[in-house]
């Protein structure tokens, strides 16, 4: 794999800040977007703009079919049964909050169970939490270790009849942490729980095939996998978007309106009300391709090299704390620094135009969990380098020294 | 260009290493609970108000980064003996300061020593670290008990 012909398809990393070249290293809030996704959008305003699904115009037939090859690719990239099972959304939150509102006010009653586990995102939580209270559910929570990794022994005995959707995050943004989803999704449906995987920082990472998985609904943000940011996906089982009451209400997502009745469209059309992100979509599809371009195996491969050098780099740092040491891990080194807040080292790293995520990564509990205020993250794509890593421990040398 | 020196001079080092006033106070009248959800940084103060509104004693609690510990050492310097109607001609010369026009030159008369922290108003994302505190002791003085934020 040629890092520096990768680099060059992403324009945005060839500047400099404040004097130095950029070291982009916030990568699991988002990635950058390659010159093919911003040509995607681009072209799509400049040449097919027009509403889809509505229009028996040229351009608006041309939108149509772009809107939908996006769909298409995507199910595939997933292995999606079927492009009825891909629905299109504003990203991993809005994929979550739909499974909440509509299988969740259809599905849960009072004492019903929903478990969900200590490394996830708060978009995984709070959607729950509303539920629960509107229901009178209850919550359950899974523990992890001090290494960040899920404690499955307490999974399995957390499991019961009572348990109706297991909620688990593939890959946590937080920590790093690959969670083990293949076991866990068996176990969980051999209590007869329907299984949510949240997909927001795995997708770019590494391979999923959702009928492999025999995954019940799986969600992704299409900003984190090189798309445009506002966009992303439900990839759900047709039997359970069938029988799922619609989101929202509104145009696209419906056969027939009178005043007495409505009767709502077909899958996948039943789940998007309204004029969707069009250009976000097609800049979707695009950026998929762009990762089969490349193969999902090759990057798995090479983030995972990359990672190691950078936990070598970081055993070996002085007063580094690293947060997040699951064995099976990607992309992600997560640490504090003996001294220096987390929010300072990012003021500082920042004057070395090298970017990081300072904060609680929408982890609270995972900060309560280590008993930090926050952490410093550095996360890693397919464009970084050893160069950068090494770019990386010079500015928190620099800050090491500020505090000394 | 900004330099990181204008943002952590050697003042501010010094009172994030060994913030001044840290830790409760006995006896105490008001006291408020501050937080800046960004970064996490959280901050108890504590009060002791006399009869002719003269902040007689005044400490802080909390875990926060580099600029909203020394800024809350600092302004409990800075406001120790003071009386009420002085803090809200300070907490307006402050908050003035961190957010002015980065040519603005800060109100050094009325602010003395907390002048160092003029600095915020050149990173943006840092200027509620340096002002959350003065939030917190305005909502102690109101007696709100909210967790003050710096909106
Ligand atoms: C693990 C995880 N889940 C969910 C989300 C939410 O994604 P979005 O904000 O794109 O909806 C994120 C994004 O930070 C994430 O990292």
């Amino acid at each position: 794999m040629n890092i520096e012909q990768i680099r060059s398809d992403f324009p945005i990393l060839d500047q400099e800040l404040y004097g130095k070249p950029l070291v982009y290293l916030d990568n699991a809030a988002t990635t950058q977007k390659p010159q093919c996704v911003i040509d995607a959008v681009r072209s799509y305003y400049e040449k097919d703009n027009s509403n889809i699904h509505r229009g028996v115009h040229t351009l608006s037939e041309r939108a149509t079919a772009a809107y939908e090859a996006s769909r298409e690719t995507i199910r595939s990239f997933f292995n999606a049964k079927s492009t009825k099972e891909v629905i299109f959304t504003r990203g991993a939150t809005e994929s979550i909050n739909l499974i909440a509102s509509s299988w969740g006010r259809a599905n849960i009653t009072k004492g019903d169970e929903i478990l969900i586990t200590h490394m996830e995102h708060h978009s995984n939580i709070v959607p729950w939490q509303m539920l629960c209270e509107h229901t009178g559910a209850v919550l359950k929570v899974v523990p992890m270790n001090e290494a960040g990794e899920l404690d499955m022994n307490a999974f399995t005995s957390l499991l019961s009849e009572r348990t109706k959707l297991f909620g688990v995050v593939h890959m946590s943004n937080a920590l790093g942490t690959i969670n083990p989803i293949e076991t866990m999704i068996k176990q969980a449906h051999a209590v007869g729980a329907v299984v949510l995987v949240d997909g927001a920082q795995a997708a770019a990472h590494m391979a999923v095939d959702v009928q492999a998985l025999d995954v019940d609904f799986y969600v992704t943000s299409a900003h984190k996998m090189y798309g445009p940011t506002g966009v992303g996906v439900l990839i759900a089982k047709e039997v359970l978007l069938e029988a799922m009451p619609p989101y929202q209400g509104g145009g696209d997502m419906i056969l027939m309106v009178t005043f007495e009745k409505t009767q709502y469209n077909d899958l996948p059309h039943k789940f998007e009300a309204g004029t969707p992100n069009i250009a976000g979509v097609i800049g979707f599809g695009e950026a998929i391709k762009y990762i089969q371009s490349i193969g999902l195996d090759k990057i798995a491969v090479r983030e995972k090299v990359l990672l190691d050098y950078a936990t070598s780099q970081a055993e070996l740092f002085e007063g580094l704390r690293q947060i997040g040491t699951a064995r099976d891990k990607a992309c992600v080194l997560s640490f504090v620094l003996k001294g220096v807040h987390p929010h300072d080292l990012g003021t500082i790293l920042d004057r070395e135009a090298v970017a990081i995520r300072a904060g609680h990564h929408c982890a609270m509990p995972v900060m309560q969990f280590y008993k930090v205020p926050a952490t410093a993250r550095a996360s890693f794509s397919i464009y970084n380098t050893e160069a950068e890593v090494d770019a990386l421990f010079a500015a928190l040398s620099k800050a090491r020294d500020m505090f000394a | 260009m900004f330099s990181l020196g204008d943002l952590y001079k050697q003042v501010i080092i010094d009172h994030t290493k060994s913030p001044r006033n840290f830790g409760k106070l006995e006896p105490c009248n008001h006291d408020a609970e501050g937080y800046n959800p960004l970064c996490g940084d959280q901050l108890h103060v504590y009060l002791q108000i006399n009869d002719s509104d003269i902040i007689e004693g005044i400490t802080f609690e909390g875990q926060g980064c580099s600029i909203s510990t020394a800024s809350a050492s600092l302004m409990t310097e800075g406001l120790k003996g003071k009386s009420i109607a002085n803090f809200e001609i300070l907490f307006e010369a402050f908050h003035k300061m961190a957010t002015a026009d980065l040519s603005d030159q800060p109100n050094q008369d009325v602010l003395g020593k907390l002048a160092v922290l003029a600095g915020v108003k050149e990173f943006p994302s840092r200027i509620k670290c340096a002002t959350l505190c003065w939030h917190t002791v305005k909502s102690a003085i109101q007696d709100a008990d909210k967790t003050a934020r710096t909106e």
